[in-house]
């Protein structure tokens, strides 16, 4: 019989995950969500470099609702990739490799990077908000 | 490539139920996945339930009362039953270990039993391991020297140097941890897997071994070795207690330092 009449057997759809294998994945979406997120920081400078009503647009879309998920989304992200792309750095020089070093770091990370979020959003409401 | 769910003809669907005989008080339900080429049908899951008063502790105990004395026909390897020839290593209770030194009472709820991740299935619970094996022979699993041996010795080692093969020289070739990396689910053709490349390393790491340069050029390759991206269910897996990652890291970073940055 042709061994391609094989089934696979299952994985995603059954494996447990632990919470490194979460923050992997996590590292790889936040990265692309950045990388889509860098149009937005084009398209503020082009407004910016298109004069005042442009730009004017442009806050106002920052301001609304869905502009600030993005923008809050966004910035968790950047702070997300930025941890644990830290702790990527100490893995890098053959650090942190240990089960629970391992799983502790992870904690460290997503705590951190909420921190940071939630200061940065802090500062922006304190300053006045985003518009 | 990655490919996230099931191809058609490994969809798992419901099977049979397997009541425990009357009187039995104690009981505890595996839910098993089936599969045999003979009849036609997609993989699906089959359950048992067990008189845990008469079954021995492990989830290995289970399976071999089930094929014992529910159905014959249930196919899984098993060989030592004391977790060193590494034969009944499967997906338990959505982890990758061995049957035999997995606990059933550390499961929770139902006993779910798979083969391991992302392969070929043979028949129920055994996988086809050829691709795993080959990549095991691939590195080159022995010592590789230069010169010749001593003539009236063997190939001595200090203290310190034989320190360095532990937590290298136990693992057993399970496939656990390979088969638990996503990583290796997605492209297990050309990137080695952390089992090889564990075994790998604890032939970098032997003093004894003088091949350590070319063992490196073999492994510098944009999937064999970097496909690892530190996602750790290696590690989190292996029943024997070792730390594949950390193989792994240490090769890389032998890596960059031998083009002495």
């Amino acid at each position: 019989m042709p061994q391609n009449t094989r089934p696979l057997s299952p994985h995603l759809q059954v494996y447990r995950w632990p919470l490194s294998m979460a923050l992997s994945i996590l590292h790889r979406a936040t990265g692309i969500a950045l990388a889509v997120g860098l149009l937005l920081v084009v398209w503020l400078l082009l407004s910016l470099a298109h004069g005042p009503e442009s730009y004017a647009s442009a806050r106002t879309f920052c301001a609304s609702w869905f502009g600030l998920i993005l923008l809050f989304g966004w910035s968790w992200a950047l702070f997300f990739h930025l941890c644990n792309g830290v702790r990527h750095l100490f893995w890098d020089v053959g650090y942190g490799f240990g089960l629970a070093q391992a799983h502790r770091s992870g904690i460290v990370v997503v705590v951190a990077s909420l921190v940071l979020t939630g200061l940065v959003w802090a500062c922006v409401l304190a300053q006045g908000g985003v518009a | 490539m990655a490919e996230f769910s099931l191809p058609k003809n490994s969809k798992v669907q419901k099977g049979k139920k397997y009541p425990a005989k009357a009187g039995a008080k104690n009981l505890r339900t595996f839910r098993i996945y089936r599969w045999n080429e003979e009849d036609g049908q997609n993989p699906h899951i089959d359950e048992y339930e067990v008189d845990m008063d008469s079954c021995g502790p492990m989830v290995l105990d289970a399976l071999i009362k089930i094929k014992n004395e529910v159905d014959s026909t249930l196919t899984f390897r098993r060989s030592c039953r004391e977790g060193i020839c590494g034969s009944c290593a499967m997906n338990i209770d959505g982890n990758n270990t061995l049957a035999c030194t997995k606990a059933i009472d550390d499961c929770k709820g139902d006993v779910a039993i798979y083969p391991l991740p992302h392969m070929p299935v043979v028949k129920d619970l055994v996988p086809d391991l050829t691709n795993f094996y080959a990549q095991y022979a691939s590195i080159k699993p022995w010592l590789r020297t230069q010169t010749p041996p001593p003539p009236d010795a063997e190939r001595l080692q200090s203290k310190e140097d034989r320190a360095r093969l532990d937590g290298l020289y136990e693992c057993i070739l399970c496939a656990s941890c390979s088969t638990a990396c996503p990583s290796y689910w997605w492209n297990g053709d050309k990137y080695l897997g952390p089992a090889a490349l564990l075994q790998a390393y604890r032939f970098i790491a032997d003093s004894r071994d003088e091949d350590t340069g070319a063992r490196l050029d073999e492994l510098e390759d944009p999937f064999k070795l970097y496909r690892c991206h530190t996602i750790m269910n290696c590690t989190n897996t292996c029943p024997k207690g070792l730390n594949p990652a950390k193989a792994i890291g240490e090769i890389k970073k032998l890596m960059v330092e031998r083009k002495g940055v």
